[in-house]
């Protein structure tokens, strides 16, 4: 497959960009974080998210969605990247959605996933319990209770945590932290007896939440994936959103390269534009150098989530990697 | 099966029937490359047995027209009999300045009569050819060269003075740019021409390097006498040629930033070892998949690069882009393999340590930010031919 965008795929783009930057530029974000917005996205524009297709990226068009791919989705997270949009769109259309096509539990997805797709649902995952990502690492216990079982232990870092319905929550069924066996993950209602939801506002006004489950009672269907045996989807579910996360860093870094370039054409000193100055000259082309291989390697992990799923994860480690770097240099590079 | 897929397979039973075992081992020292040329050195009677295969195939320039001494193949073809040899690990059967730089300018500027002259023994091996471009004053600001050549009606009397020309002790020709009009602009008074290097007032000195090597000379000129018809495309009209012979050779030197057939990480496992099955220097280690990351990113945007090419969407000065990322990920790889060798690997001299391979490769790779455009005149061309800012 060539590394470039197909003619479709570039329409995807197209129509993201002018819709984004639209209805959801950073002065979006900037007044929902200065008037201490009690959601910290706009329902209307998810709404508008919903309307393009969106939301359902990668639900199939029985179950209401628009049946794309993991490409058309990480486009989607460049733009928002460019925009700083906040939504729910990581963790509900791409984490959520492809947790729950992938566990394939038929008339629980008939059910949900028609509901996502019209932006009805708002799904998240609960996995990080400490300062640092450690998915193996997970605590929160999971016992036997009744005919189902009981959660309890505390989650952060939950994004859309504070909004979110549905809650797929990591636990400890089995072994000890830090094996991957004796995980399962379940689907929890966010407003089920027990859960206490204290939202986090973040230094970059991400949304996130820090989640307490105190005896948090499930049925046996509330598993998703297999019981004791949930690090696969897990891992496919994380390996997804990590796609989804280097390409909106490709588009953030993509965004404060062009805002550079252009005020270096345009900001005058000492009489010429100061993009005429070697010393900038080099500094921005060291830039365009790193952002132009980290988005082959985060397209090349898009396209490998749609064509060999199971043989993705590294790549998407490269990608996830290049891109934190590579969008940390453009911004700390940038005017 | 499709045509292309028969011909993958005959490919295959021909390279595995016909390629010497032992030249399907990585190249370690210099000595393992063929260069050719009138008085060719082979290291092993195998490899002499390879480059006379290949070249019965016309598989040392698989896509030239078979006229040329190639096998005309088609793209997709050529791209296939690359596969395949990487695929078995097949050594270069020959590498050649006249196949990387010369050919594409002989395709370009030359007449019919003057390819049917060159590229034959440029395909078969036969001449190595050696490329005469710096000057001792006249490195990055290359237009800026000095070597006379007077126009004495039948031939041009040629003299000055090239530096770090490759091989120049070893080459049959040279093909030299050299000024031609002193009074014009400096762009518009160059010439390139071609010569053998036995014409007499050519001489070469090679320059000892840190690596202990002397693989660069300086060379000479001096009242050398150069037949008119050797002159390449117009009169004065060189630096054109040059530049475009210049996006060669940057591709040229990129490919030293292709990955190694061992991954850096089992090497540094050889001297350090492991524990609990990662390597056993966790700094090193960190180091070590930064390195891995970026080379493996690097080889898609490569991918990319020429996906986009055929898309008719390739930026200009990709090459620089491309030159200037290879070599820093060239020295990169020497610096982690040199830290992976402990002490071992600042043994210079002797058995073991193969008089001190790694130690030498990695000085060598001090040049890759120079040679063939600095990474600082990369980063010109970037900010100019890219990025469109103003001129400084």
């Amino acid at each position: 497959m060539a590394l470039i965008l197909t003619e479709e795929q570039t329409m995807v783009r197209d129509n993201a960009r002018a819709f984004l930057a639209d209805k959801a530029g950073v002065t979006h974000l900037r007044k929902l974080r200065d008037t201490r917005d009690p959601l910290g996205f706009s329902p209307d524009l998810w709404k508008g998210f919903a309307e393009m297709g969106f939301c359902g990226i990668l639900v199939p068009e029985a179950l209401g969605g628009s049946a794309l791919g993991h490409v058309e989705a990480g486009i989607i997270m460049g733009e928002i990247g460019r925009n700083l949009t906040p939504s729910p769109f990581l963790f509900t259309a791409l984490v959520g959605a492809s947790a729950l096509l992938r566990d394939g539990k038929a008339a629980r997805n008939r059910e949900l996933l028609p509901r996502l797709a019209a932006g009805d649902l708002l799904v998240t995952l609960a996995v990080d319990e400490g300062p640092k990502h450690a998915p193996a690492a997970t605590a929160l216990k999971a016992e036997r209770h009744g005919n189902g079982f009981a959660l309890t232990g505390s989650k952060c870092l939950v994004v859309d945590g504070h909004v979110a319905d549905l809650l797929i929550v990591a636990a400890r069924s089995g072994g000890s932290p830090g094996e991957t066996d004796g995980l399962t993950l379940f689907l929890v209602d966010a407003k089920a007896k027990g859960v206490a939801v204290e939202r986090t506002v973040m230094v970059d006004a991400h949304n996130a939440a820090r989640i307490r489950f105190d005896g948090v009672a499930v049925d046996a269907d509330a598993v998703i994936g297999e019981l004791d045996h949930g690090w696969p989807l897990l891992e496919a579910a994380l390996n997804v959103g990590r796609a989804g996360v280097a390409a909106e860093l490709a588009g953030l870094g993509g965004e404060a390269f062009d805002r550079t370039l252009s005020y270096l054409r345009t900001r005058e000193q000492f009489g010429r534009p100061i993009g005429s100055f070697q010393a900038l000259q080099h500094r921005v082309a060291r830039v365009f150098i790193e952002l132009e291989i980290t988005q082959a390697a985060v397209l090349k992990a898009l396209q490998m989530l749609d064509a060999d799923f199971e043989r993705a994860a590294a790549i998407v480690a490269v990608a996830k990697a290049r891109a934190g770097t590579s969008a940390t240099l453009a911004v700390q590079e940038a005017v | 099966m499709s045509d292309l897929e028969q011909f993958r397979r005959n490919t295959r039973a021909w390279l595995e029937a016909n390629c010497p075992p032992d030249l399907r081992e990585p190249v370690v020292i210099d000595e393992d490359r063929c260069w050719g040329g009138r008085k060719p050195t082979f290291k092993s009677e195998s490899q002499r047995l390879w480059l006379e295969r290949m070249v019965a195939r016309g598989w040392t320039v698989p896509e030239w027209p078979q006229q040329y001494g190639g096998a005309g193949l088609s793209r997709e073809q050529g791209r296939i009999v690359r596969e395949e040899m990487r695929r078995l690990g097949c050594r270069s059967p020959l590498d050649s300045f006249g196949i990387w730089m010369l050919a594409p300018v002989l395709f370009k500027y030359r007449t019919e009569e003057q390819r049917r002259e060159h590229l034959p023994p440029i395909a078969r091996g036969e001449i190595r050819w050696c490329q005469g471009y710096s000057e001792p004053n006249s490195g990055s600001d290359l237009a800026s060269l000095a070597t006379r050549a007077e126009d004495n009606g039948d031939y041009f009397l040629v003299n000055g003075q090239k530096i770090w020309t490759s091989y120049a002790d070893k080459a049959d020709w040279i093909f030299c740019l050299v000024r031609t009009d002193p009074a014009a602009p400096k762009h518009l008074g160059i010439s390139f021409i071609l010569f053998d290097m036995t014409t007499p007032g050519v001489s070469t000195k090679p320059i000892l390097l840190i690596s202990g090597r002397s693989p660069f000379c300086e060379t000479f000129f001096d009242n050398v006498r150069v037949p008119k018809r050797n002159l390449v495309g117009a009169l004065n009209k060189g630096w054109e040629i040059a530049k475009y012979l210049l996006t060669h050779e940057r591709e040229t030197v990129s490919s030293v930033g292709l990955p190694a057939a061992r991954p850096l990480g089992q090497i540094a496992a050889d001297t350090l070892g492991t524990c609990e099955g990662v390597l056993a220097d966790a700094f090193l280690r960190a180091d070590i998949a930064r390195f891995e990351i970026d080379a493996m990113a690097f080889q898609l945007a490569l991918e990319r690069a020429s996906d986009l090419l055929k898309a008719g969407q390739a930026s200009p000065a990709l090459s620089s882009m491309v030159k200037f990322y290879s070599a820093e990920l060239n020295k990169r790889r020497h610096e982690l393999l040199m830290s992976a060798g402990g002490s071992q690997a600042l043994e210079w001299e002797g058995e073991r340590s193969r008089n001190g391979e790694r130690a030498r490769a990695w000085l060598r790779t001090k040049g890759n930010s120079i040679e063939g455009g600095t990474n600082e005149i990369q980063l010109n061309v970037i900010a100019k031919r890219i990025l469109d800012l103003p001129g400084a």
